[in-house]
């Protein structure tokens, strides 16, 4: 097991103490393309679980990345403005998008771990 | 008639092929309530010879600017368009072509419109410029929604030197989307204190450079006043010949350049098309409105241009684009990429200093004139005329007699206590004999 | 008929040029990497001496501008044309985008001296003849569709829109409303422009599904209704193709709610003569003049898009607008004294496309007009029926408009999309269909004909379509998926373009 926490929206959370570092799964990155643009939040922004939290753009497309728990921005992944398509290439380790300090840690049971999201993709 | 090539055997034999009996039941979605039963009011159909003769004549009762001494300027600027650039944008391909959505059959577009955002940043000396906008007064009110989102602070300053025109339709938008406009009030003198208004609830301040009144401003103290206050300068042109003479405003600190460019390329066309100039900051880009045109390679890896970042607009991006603009200028661009290539930078240095001059030249004899003064002390091609008496009445006498003088501020803004202000655009197209009638009609009508 | 190769192959053989030209097919560098600083295409005038009055704002550095001499810009551009599709070369089968023919007498009048060299600030007392020729063009626009009023200025249909909900706006503040109705209906398959030009005035969107015939319904309208419904934006015919069919229900649900009935009218050229958006119910309709009334796209503009208004929303039309008392005919400039929300443009519009527009207008006569939106809408439904058995429509085979829509239903599992199906079409020498639009169709496909195709020219299209259409079910994927071969560039990477934008020549 990864010990990744999944959304519905296909973010995934990767608890690091009290810090989440927040990304787009595998199928995300796929269904959305060549990733060309990340908007990412400015540092210390609060975000509320649902919350937007990013945009990203492909060619013909810009999708809303939703926050899968409240928390405030602490560090966003100033790497991919030179270089988006690491979220493309590897969306769970260097195209990470955010890390947030979180709000109330209880919230990341509400999430799927990897089994369930598995199972998720499954039903789609 | 002439264009509509299907005849009535073509159409009985497509009805038979879709299977109905006539044209008018494929209407039968519509309720019977909306379709006419009766055939509007209006002319049948004309010849050719007859639409012709129909335009000729109202033609014939409009002053045109190239048969009289002809001095109007204020926003719209009579120059002498080479014939090659008629020529060329009514060439089939650039003049019956669509938005070039599909890039391997419209090179043609994106490949000059790729150099129209070149020129066009390079004379405003901004680092990028978009593929245009509607005209001078929709592109500022653009810059200022722009200015809006980028600093998030929602308060417009407008410099009393702004066209009024411009001003008006700021207000407009910003009124009814609720954004906050703050007015300097008219400055026939351009020496207005605006430093002093800029603070930190200011989003944007526009300025325009040379100003209706044609005065010349320097725009770096305000640009250093904005950028303390974290708010974004707003350069505005309405004559962009004057550029070729001019610092231009990205020099002075600039960070969004926006005008009218219908002096290189385009006729005056009594206010329309025109095309508007729009140019900011690289790091501004993904807040910038309309179009761009960006280069790329085809799956051969050869060189080739494409419209790019579209998910800044409205197609794609829908409520929360940039911009609802969809159509913009294109081919009044191509006519001023075409005048420009034409001109060059050694021939649009010599057609800036020919207006500089010949306007000096006129200013020159009007100083010389008894009851009229000249206000401004800095001008490119324009200047503002204190006349005894009213300016409009003045315009209407010197009309009659056959030289169009100018423009009356109080056609613009009336009731600004301005009545005895009148404008004076002098450029290129203009001779001694122009002059000369200029000022006898003048004297003849005071 | 065509002349075809006997056989057929491909230029895989044939060996690159060393120009990299393709016979008629020639290459052309950018501006920048021809021209030269010193050259030039215009003789100016020596200035006469004088001394300078720029209060020290001179220009310091040089712009770096390039110059051609006249056969030079000649030669560029001209190359620089052959690179375009357009409709003089072929048929532009762009639903939503009415590609018409363009009259040549229009370009020719809209150069007369008296229209092109007119001053828009000259004293309205020297130019009575384009007052006159703007008050002509009115008197078509209100009588084609059966409204009050009409505001010439805006610059094109999204200006337009624009004006039209400004109106709206303006109305409902009028009323004391202002506070209370911040919402606009907006059905799934409307163009961009709309969500983003009421998003632009602070209205939230809500959007309304489309019933399962591709229409909008009134129950549903009503379902979306309520005190705080400003307007509905809503297209008709629609962008599938189709008239909606309970327009009039609609209308008087919007204004029996007290709301307003916006009418995006681009796609008028199926209506225009035959029916009047008075008649629905329509309080403010934007008319696209580059689309129904022929004036020239140019690569993307200059359009038109004055839009009519109910009696209710004259009032507030914007300025300029025309006023005549007895034989005193006038364009009033400010809004003070009126209930006029402003000014969108400086002067008073596109008047060069009000001229091409109205020699469009006099020469169809009200006939023509009506035969030019009977045979757009007969032409594309010919394209229906002859394509119908060789591709998918997303909502049954109805009668269209006139534009006609296929979704992609037909190439599942093909291994060529909609974008493939499309670029194939380059190579057969026709401009695309619209893909993509509307929204509420997968892999959509949207023809609109118009009225200048003979009917030889359709059935070439259509033979060209079926022909596809049986290589794409035949699993002859690869012709679509390479193509285009013959454009001039092959597809172009648009992700490149997109992550590290070049937006301008610099020098290296």
């Amino acid at each position: 097991m990864s010990g990744l926490k999944y959304s519905k929206d296909h973010e995934y959370l990767r608890i690091e103490g009290e810090v989440a570092v927040v990304g787009i799964t595998d199928y995300a990155q796929a269904q959305l393309g060549d990733i060309v643009f990340v908007d990412l939040p400015t540092i210390g922004k609060k975000v509320t679980k649902g919350g937007e939290l990013a945009v990203i753009e492909s060619v013909k497309a810009a999708s809303e990345v939703y926050a899968p728990v409240a928390g405030e921005v602490v560090e966003v992944n100033a790497e991919l403005g030179e270089k988006p398509a690491l979220v493309n290439e590897a969306p769970l380790s260097g195209g990470w998008l955010v890390k947030l300090r979180l709000e109330n840690p209880a919230e990341i049971e509400t999430l799927m771990d990897e089994a369930a999201y598995d199972g998720f993709l499954k039903t789609l | 008639m002439r264009y509509h090539p299907l005849s009535e055997a073509d159409r009985k034999a497509m009805l038979a092929t879709i299977g109905v009996e006539s044209v008018e039941a494929l209407y039968a979605d519509a309720p019977a309530s909306t379709l006419l039963r009766t055939p509007l009011d209006l002319p049948r159909h004309k010849s050719e010879l007859e639409v012709d003769r129909i335009f000729s004549r109202l033609s014939q009762r409009n002053m045109a600017a190239g048969r009289v001494p002809f001095f109007v300027g204020a926003g719209a600027y009579k120059h002498h368009v080479p014939a090659s650039v008629d020529h060329l944008i009514q060439r089939s391909e650039f003049l019956t072509s669509y938005t070039p959505y599909q890039p391997e059959i419209s090179q043609g577009t994106l490949q000059y419109l790729f150099e129209f955002q070149t020129q066009v940043a390079l004379l405003t000396g901004m680092e990028v410029a978009n593929a245009s906008m509607y005209d001078g007064s929709t592109a500022t009110a653009e810059a200022v929604l722009m200015a809006h989102r980028l600093t998030r602070r929602r308060k417009a300053l407008l410099s009393g030197g702004l066209h009024p025109h411009y001003a008006e339709v700021v207000r407009t938008i910003s009124r009814l989307a609720e954004d906050e406009v703050a007015d300097m009030a008219p400055d026939a003198l351009g020496d207005e204190d605006i430093i002093s208004r800029i603070d930190e609830s200011v989003s944007c301040v526009a300025v325009q450079t040379p100003d209706f009144f044609g005065n010349l401003r320097d725009l770096t103290k305000i640009a250093e006043a904005c950028h303390r206050n974290g708010a974004l300068l707003i350069a505005v042109f309405t004559e962009a010949v004057s550029l070729g003479l001019l610092t231009p405003p990205g020099a002075m600190g600039a960070d969004i350049v926006v005008g009218e460019g219908q002096s290189i390329g385009n006729a005056l066309n009594f206010g329309g098309p025109y095309v508007g100039l729009f140019a900011t900051r690289h790091e501004f880009l993904r807040q910038t409105p309309g179009r761009l045109a960006g280069e790329s390679r085809d799956a051969d890896g050869r060189r080739a241009y494409v419209l790019t970042l579209s998910t800044r607009e409205q197609h794609i991006r829908r409520d929360k684009a940039t911009s609802n603009i969809c159509t913009n200028s294109g081919l009044c661009a191509l006519a001023f990429t075409i005048h420009l290539t034409l001109l060059g930078e050694a021939g649009l240095t010599r057609l800036a200093r020919l207006n500089h001059a010949n306007a000096v030249a006129l200013a020159q004899m009007l100083e010389k004139a008894p009851k009229v003064e000249v206000l401004n002390k800095s001008f490119f091609n324009e200047f503002t005329l204190r006349v005894t008496g009213d300016a409009a009445a003045l315009v209407e006498k010197m009309a009659a007699k056959g030289v169009l003088a100018g423009v009356p501020v109080s056609r613009l803004l009336p009731g600004a206590g301005m009545d005895d202000l009148l404008i004076v655009a002098s450029t290129e197209v203009n001779t001694d004999e122009d002059r000369a009638a200029f000022v006898a009609a003048l004297e003849g009508s005071l | 008929m065509l002349d075809r190769p006997a056989k057929i192959e491909g230029p895989d053989e044939a060996p690159a040029t060393f120009t990299g030209n393709r016979a008629l097919d020639q290459e052309e560098p950018l501006l920048f990497e021809i021209g030269r600083l010193d050259a030039t295409g215009v003789d100016v005038d020596a200035a006469p001496q004088v001394e300078k009055r720029l209060g020290g704002l001179e220009r310091k550095e040089a712009i770096g501008l390039p110059g051609l001499t006249e056969p030079e810009t000649m030669r560029h551009y001209v190359r620089l044309s052959r690179k375009n599709y357009s409709i003089d070369a072929g048929l532009y089968p762009l639903g939503s985008c009415t590609m018409k023919h363009n009259p040549r007498i229009n370009e020719k009048v809209a150069r007369f001296e008296g229209f092109a060299d007119a001053h828009p600030l000259a004293p309205q007392s020297t130019v009575p003849g384009a007052l006159e020729l703007m008050e002509t063009l009115a008197h078509w626009l209100m009588t084609l569709t059966g409204m009050h009023a009409v505001a010439l200025s805006p610059k094109a249909g999204a200006h337009g829109e624009l004006c039209g909900m400004m109106a709206i706006k303006s109305a409902i503040a009028a009323k004391g409303e202002g506070a209370s109705r911040n919402v606009v209906l907006i059905p799934q398959s409307a163009h961009g422009t709309n969500p983003a030009t009421a998003a632009l005035l602070g209205f939230s969107v809500r959007v309304v599904p489309a019933a399962e015939d591709g229409t909008v319904c009134a129950q549903a309208v009503r379902e979306a209704l309520g005190p705080e419904v400003a307007a509905i934006m809503l297209t008709n015919p629609n962008t599938c193709g189709l008239f909606e069919r309970e327009i009039v229900e609609i209308a008087q649900a919007v204004h029996d709610a007290g709301a307003y009935f916006y009418c995006d009218g681009a796609n008028f050229n199926a209506i225009a003569g035959v029916a009047r958006p008075a008649d629905f119910g329509v309080d403010a309709m934007h008319i696209n003049l580059h689309k129904t009334f022929s004036t020239p796209h140019g690569g993307g503009g200059p359009g038109a898009g004055p839009v009519v208004l109910s009696e209710r929303l004259a009032p507030f039309a914007p300025v300029p607008f025309l006023r005549r008392d007895g034989e005193r005919l006038e364009i009033v400039e400010h809004a003070e004294g009126t209930e006029s929300f402003g000014r969108m443009t400086a002067f008073h519009g596109q008047m060069g496309m009000f001229v091409r527009a109205l020699a469009y207008m006099l020469a169809h006569g009200g006939d023509g007009v009506a035969q030019a939106s009977k045979d757009a809408v007969l032409s594309a439904n010919y394209v229906r029926a002859s394509l119908r058995d060789v591709m998918t429509q997303p909502f049954g085979d109805r009668a269209c408009m006139h534009e006609v829509l296929f979704d992609d239903a037909w190439l599942k599992g093909r291994g060529v999309s909609t974008l493939d199906f499309a670029k194939a079409m380059i190579d057969e020498g026709y401009h695309p269909m619209t893909m993509y639009f509307p929204l509420v169709v997968h892999g959509a496909m949207l023809i609109e004909p118009t009225e200048s195709e003979s009917k030889a020219s359709l059935d070439l299209f259509i033979a060209t379509l079926r022909n596809l259409a049986q290589a794409a079910k035949e699993g002859d994927a690869k012709r679509f998926t390479q193509a285009p071969r013959y454009a001039p560039r092959k597809r172009v990477d648009e992700t490149l373009a997109a992550r590290k934008p070049v937006l301008r020549w610099s020098a290296a």
